[in-house]
């Protein structure tokens, strides 16, 4: 009775752990975390696939894959961890592809009588800014970028002992959304995402102040589900996907190419 | 190895377990021997911790004491600061989380004192409080050091409320298993491997202590 009760048991674990079939798991950067949920939505409701999102920092998320994570698909918010996993044999090459360039941007409440519209970065010398808060740019690219702007302005020596680190950029918004924070360099996305969009304001910060947030996906070599999962990737690259992306503040490569042409 | 990590996180621990033996003694007290009819909802209050989630404290602390919170604000007007993002938030915190580990402890030793010793001393005229340091504490001892051994080894490993409230800010809220964390991530696994050993001879150790002080005493000392 008792080996036919455990064995039962067993077998619903089984049955949880397996997913159904057409169904994948994408690892996703935490400034996709909108996006990419309405995309999922979307995808669902065409083909009827469901596609199971983890939102983490890109780093965090690379670790957990180089050590055998059971996801199908990554999609980073840079290109480096995508290009290492392939390096590495852990990615497959011919899926590498750039399907959106991040875009950085100075966040305050909208309580704040911070004018980022007129100052820009500058608004951080305010003595009302007591915290800052960015990505840890130990293992967020977001992190990294907001560095690379802090530096480009000259501000990074002078706000330095005013940072705080989110765990990721998410973190980061979440520090100036809660208001322990009064300003956070975080991703455009998370300034346009419906759950902040009217709790803050922000100020965008010019490309040419760090560089450039170009994020990579990768399929998995060790993913089951390689053909569903590229199925997903192609459907990204629809023009209702784009469209959404661009709604929730990422532009595209290509677009990006165009507009330094002209 | 981040040393200024590893004593920032002693000195936490240390100062967390010195305040809960401050304010954990008179609760294991009222516990110990109140006989109000509601206890078992104090009872329960004091065990939240150790079910809840560490999130479900930084969640809270963030927000419900965080500047949108009357108290977080009558807070900021006391200090000039919110408590996020500081050894003081941190601090409480680890408060609130470790409570549990040295209330409980504390109460199932004076639940364990002879209580005809206890009437003994109140029959000599003796006031309550002189009973407590006199009578009680003394054969609690081995609850006491278990109760703070604990609190002081669930600080050091403290990490879920730290990464929500903490802000990573070095020398102030980067803590031993925040910075390893960050090791990990980014990808040096000596340095992990380092600190993790350090804080696992130091829980080992501490349990040890625990543990042999509970056995009985000439247990600890064969040779005796």
């Amino acid at each position: 009775m008792t080996c036919r009760l455990l064995a039962w048991l067993l077998t619903c674990i089984t049955a949880l752990a397996v997913p159904a079939a057409g169904e994948i798991t994408a690892a996703a950067a935490a400034d996709l975390n909108a996006a990419l949920t309405e995309i999922a939505a979307n995808y669902q409701k065409a083909t009827g696939n469901t596609v199971r999102l983890v939102f983490g920092s890109s780093g965090n998320l690379f670790n957990q894959i180089q050590n055998g994570a059971p996801f199908d698909v990554f999609f980073s918010a840079d290109l480096d961890y995508p290009q290492k996993l392939v390096g590495a044999g852990v990615a497959e090459p011919s899926s590498l592809y750039r399907y959106a360039v991040g875009r950085l941007v100075l966040w305050i409440p909208a309580s704040s009588p911070l004018d980022v519209e007129q100052r820009g970065m500058n608004a951080l010398l305010d003595p009302s800014v007591k915290k800052i808060a960015i990505a840890n740019p130990q293992h967020a690219p977001y992190g990294r970028a907001a560095v690379a702007a802090l530096k480009h302005f000259g501000l990074y020596d002078k706000v330095a002992d005013r940072l705080v680190l989110g765990e990721n950029v998410s973190q980061a918004a979440q520090f100036v959304e809660s208001g322990n924070a009064q300003a956070g360099i975080v991703a455009l996305s998370h300034a346009l995402a419906p759950a902040m969009k009217d709790k803050g304001r922000y100020w965008e910060i010019p490309a040419d102040a760090y560089p450039a947030l170009e994020q990579g996906v990768v399929i998995l070599s060790h993913s089951p589900n390689k053909k569903e999962a590229a199925a997903f990737l192609e459907y990204l690259k629809t023009a209702t996907s784009v469209a959404v992306l661009r709604r929730y503040g990422f532009s595209l490569p290509e677009a990006r190419k165009l507009e330094e042409k002209h | 190895m981040d040393w200024q990590a590893f004593w920032l996180t002693i000195r936490l621990a240390v100062l967390v377990a010195a305040i809960l033996v401050i304010v954990g003694l008179p609760i294991a007290y009222w516990i110990s021997y109140s006989r109000w009819r509601w206890k078992f909802l104090a009872e329960a209050v004091v065990a939240l911790p150790i079910v809840l989630p560490p999130t479900v404290l930084g969640f809270y602390v963030l927000v419900a004491l965080g500047p949108r919170s009357p108290l977080g604000r009558w807070w900021e007007a006391l200090t000039g600061h919110t408590l996020a993002f500081t050894f003081e938030g941190l601090v409480i915190g680890s408060i609130i989380y470790s409570l549990p580990f040295a209330v409980q402890p504390f109460a199932a030793s004076f639940a364990a004192v002879d209580p005809r010793l206890i009437a003994a001393s109140a029959t000599l005229g003796v006031s309550k409080l002189q009973t407590f340091f006199r009578v009680i504490l003394p054969l609690s001892v081995s609850g006491l050091v278990t109760g703070v051994a604990l609190s002081f080894a669930h600080t050091m490993g403290e990490f879920g409320v730290v990464l929500m409230v903490g802000g990573n800010i070095p020398g102030v809220t980067r803590t031993v298993s925040i910075d390893i964390y960050d090791k990990v991530q980014s990808f040096n696994y000596t340095a992990a491997n380092a600190t993790a050993l350090l804080l696992l001879a130091i829980s080992f150790v501490v349990l040890s202590v625990v543990y042999a002080l509970n056995r009985r005493v000439w247990a600890l000392w064969p040779w005796k």
